[in-house]
């Protein structure tokens, strides 16, 4: 009796097409069989004489696996296996407690390599660059390297990037490796996707990224599983990046934050820049990762400027975030936009409550720099995290699930997440600076963790 | 296009006929419990991947649906291996970490074995692109169902192809159902060969269940692919003599449409040219399929024997 759908443990057999003695072919029709769901009709794989008939017809419930006729040289005697039971391909596996290694990083992905410190760096340029100057800078380092490197996108040639971000790249390196495309994610980055599966290295820029939700089948069933499911042959070296939340009053549809949505994804990589200078060392990590990337940038943090270290192979880990300020009495982690406003908070914290916090910038969301936020609450024992995404299942949640499980005890009140509004982004200015974590959100809450009314 | 050999037509016959027998063994394999989930058969429409097959060149690129056994056999790939990826074995393709929707075999440029339907279209076009970008000869064939087109990406894709004029051959199976629900219920518009028309794509159709018919339309679009003029589309008119995946009983046709296609069997008429070109003898014929019959036995006896992945196995190649 064959199994015929999946959830199929037996079977009637409605009607034999064949009689003892007849002489079956591979693919003939042998019987009718009425499944759970329907009824079939089943083919011979093997040739022979029907030997035997071991149920008649109408005959019900017969369990799956259960021999039904017996097909074979009539002079050869035909030992029967009267039931074969199918075979429980796995067997109840006992229910181990070893939750943290499923959630762990393996060994190998542990990245030793720390984040540079910028205070630290020999080879800061004078000179302080644009966000939008040193992604620019970066993007055409790697293109001179290596020739399978190419952006696409929509307005990234002869507009010059809907934010200036690959201005003067359409004319150093021409209209073969800096293509303008129609208004068509789903498609472009499916062709990007396929690109990237035979070997070149797409950079794609989504003018924001509002708009990689028509192309989100393709960035997560096609190139972040197809490493997998292709058993390691296949892998997807692309970069998608792009605006990530909230600009100035352009509403609900162009202001969601995806970081978490992302950061679920097993396969990818995400990544949130701060500053000028994490910006070129991540993006040249990210360039040259073999894996998909997502490269969240933010509209406005594109103006702000800093030093940045022009060395063409300067690079920061993916993996790794980066303690911005040191302190003693709670920690701050955050990312992107947000890193700005908590170093704000940080100050008014300091001079207003005496309390001097420590603050991660994560630079990277997936894979999490777990070892270093724990090393940090070990020592201040509270922690609020900041960011802009909305609250549910928010990077923040991810956090305070980690430490509650591996920090439980240096905890000395409740983890803390700052967030937008549980809301879609409104339009009018008040309600827009309502919706955003605001300084004195992350000022309020750096008092509740440390019971300071 | 080159006269077919006497040897091209043993070719064709025994390609369409492995594609068959495997087939049958993976419904059987699926009967016993030894193959899982969604299993998708080509049984009917051979004619179609090895008419195409004809006409290709090693370093050409493809890309399929979920229904990919039989693509890949016609890409010279081993049965024993596609089978143990059925089975979901660490000799299988993907390492019994894909199964049948999601084959691939890089080295024979064969990039899937895609589960979501119309998603393969912007990435062959992407491949192809990738084949022009690095100033290659090669072409990408991209395998679309009727079901997938009527789905958006598709048209992106095709508008993407043709204006950056990319090496791409469409190749659409119509089997007449996107899963239960046949051609003239899902697409306004019966002529999806048609449907490049307005990007200036040209298209035909062609009997898909005639192999030779297949290979003459798939000579002639290669060729003008390859020589650099843009995308091109064929529509195959073929019919899966199954329901569309292992537990659907195809309610939804009569009897007597499938008996009809049974008549115009693909792998019947290569027989049947076989014969009268008396190119191979009734028995030489017997022959062959005995052979295929053992090659796929063995490829089942195989696959079942194959250990299952390493329970390690389950934390790697997520990355690179």
């Amino acid at each position: 009796m064959p199994a015929l759908s999946p959830t199929m443990t037996e079977g009637n057999l409605s009607k034999w097409l064949i009689k003892k003695g007849d002489t079956v072919k591979a693919g003939d029709l042998i019987a009718e069989i009425e499944t759970d769901k329907a009824t079939m009709e089943v083919e011979a794989v093997d040739e022979g004489v029907v030997l035997d008939l071991l149920f008649k017809e109408g005959e019900a419930n017969i369990p799956v696996n259960k021999a039904i006729a017996i097909i074979g040289d009539p002079n050869e005697k035909v030992e029967l296996k009267k039931e074969a039971p199918i075979e429980k391909v796995i067997e109840e596996k006992k229910i181990e407690i070893n939750i943290e290694t499923k959630i762990e990083n393996k060994k190998d992905d542990i990245i030793d390599t720390p984040s540079p410190k910028i205070e630290e760096d020999r080879n800061l340029s004078s000179e302080e660059i644009t966000m939008r100057q040193a992604l620019r800078d970066t993007m055409a380092e790697e293109m001179r390297k290596d020739n399978k490197v190419f952006i696409l996108g929509e307005e990234v040639a002869e507009y010059q990037g809907a934010y200036k971000v690959t201005q003067g790249l359409l004319e150093e390196f021409g209209k073969e490796r800096v293509l303008d495309t129609p208004i068509s994610e789903h498609g472009f980055t499916g062709l990007a996707v396929g690109a990237a599966f035979k070997g070149l290295r797409p950079i794609l820029e989504f003018m924001t990224f509002n708009f990689s939700m028509q192309a989100i089948d393709q960035i997560i069933n096609s190139a972040a599983k197809t490493l997998y499911m292709s058993g390691g042959q296949i892998n997807c070296p692309i970069v998608f990046r792009g605006p990530n939340g909230a600009a100035a009053q352009v509403a609900a549809q162009h202001s969601q934050d995806f970081s978490s949505w992302y950061s679920q994804v097993p396969g990818l990589k995400v990544i949130a820049p701060s500053t000028p200078y994490n910006a070129k060392g991540l993006l040249r990590s990210a360039i040259s990762d073999p894996n998909p990337v997502i490269f969240l940038e933010n509209e406005i943090l594109y103006g702000l400027k800093g030093p940045v270290n022009n060395d063409i192979n300067f690079s920061i880990p993916i993996g790794k975030a980066n303690i911005e300020k040191e302190g003693k009495d709670l920690t701050i982690v955050t990312y992107s936009i947000m890193l700005q406003k908590s170093k704000e908070a940080a100050l008014r914290l300091k001079e207003e409550y005496n309390l001097d916090a420590e603050i991660i910038d994560l630079q990277t969301l997936r894979p999490l720099d777990m070892e270093t936020i724990l090393n940090s609450v070990k020592k201040t024992n509270r922690l609020i995290t900041v960011e802009e995404s909305w609250p549910f299942g928010s990077v923040g949640s991810e956090i305070a699930n980690i430490v509650q499980r591996d920090a439980f005890d240096y905890l000395d009140s409740p983890v803390i997440k700052v967030n937008s509004a549980d809301v879609p982004m409104p339009y009018a200015l008040s309600l827009e600076k309502l919706y955003l974590p605001q300084v004195d959100d992350i000022i309020n809450a750096a008092k509740k963790v440390s019971y300071i009314k | 296009m080159k006269k077919l050999q006497k040897a091209d037509y043993i070719k064709m016959y025994s390609f369409m006929l492995k594609i068959r027998r495997f087939e049958e063994r993976a419904a059987q394999l699926y009967g016993m419990g030894k193959i899982g989930g969604f299993c998708h058969l080509y049984i009917g429409q051979e004619a179609v991947v090895v008419g195409i097959l004809m006409t290709i060149n090693k370093n050409d690129s493809v890309v399929t649906t979920y229904r990919d056994h039989g693509h890949m056999i016609a890409r010279g790939l081993d049965p024993k291996r596609i089978m143990a990826e059925l089975t979901g074995r660490e000799d299988g393709y993907s390492a019994g970490k894909g199964g049948s929707m999601h084959m691939f075999s890089k080295e024979n440029n064969f990039y899937g074995g895609h589960g979501i339907v119309g998603a393969q279209v912007p990435i062959g076009t992407g491949i192809a692109f990738t084949h022009k970008y690095n100033g290659e000869k090669n072409i990408c064939r991209t395998y679309i169902g009727d079901g997938a087109m009527n789905n958006g990406q598709v048209f992106e894709a095709f508008n993407l192809a043709a204006l950056w004029k990319l090496p791409v051959l469409y190749i659409i199976e119509n089997n007449k159902y996107g899963m239960g629900t046949s051609v003239d219920r899902a697409a306004a518009g019966l002529d999806l060969y048609k449907r490049g028309e307005a990007f200036g794509i040209p298209g035909e159709k062609v009997d898909g269940m005639n192999v030779f018919s297949v290979i003459e339309a798939a000579d002639k679009a290669g060729k003008y692919v390859r020589e650099g003029n843009g995308p091109y589309i064929i529509e195959v008119q073929t019919y899966r003599y199954r329901g569309h995946s292992m537990s659907d009983p195809a309610k939804y046709r009569t009897k007597e449409e499938l008996d009809n296609y049974k008549q115009t069997d693909p792998i019947e008429i290569v027989k049947a040219e076989i014969l009268k070109k008396k190119i191979a003898t009734n028995d030489e014929i017997e022959k062959i399929n005995k052979d295929i019959l053992e090659e796929i036995k063995n490829a089942a006896e195989f696959a079942i024997n194959s250990p299952f992945p390493k329970d390690s196995e389950l934390y790697t190649d997520v990355y690179l």
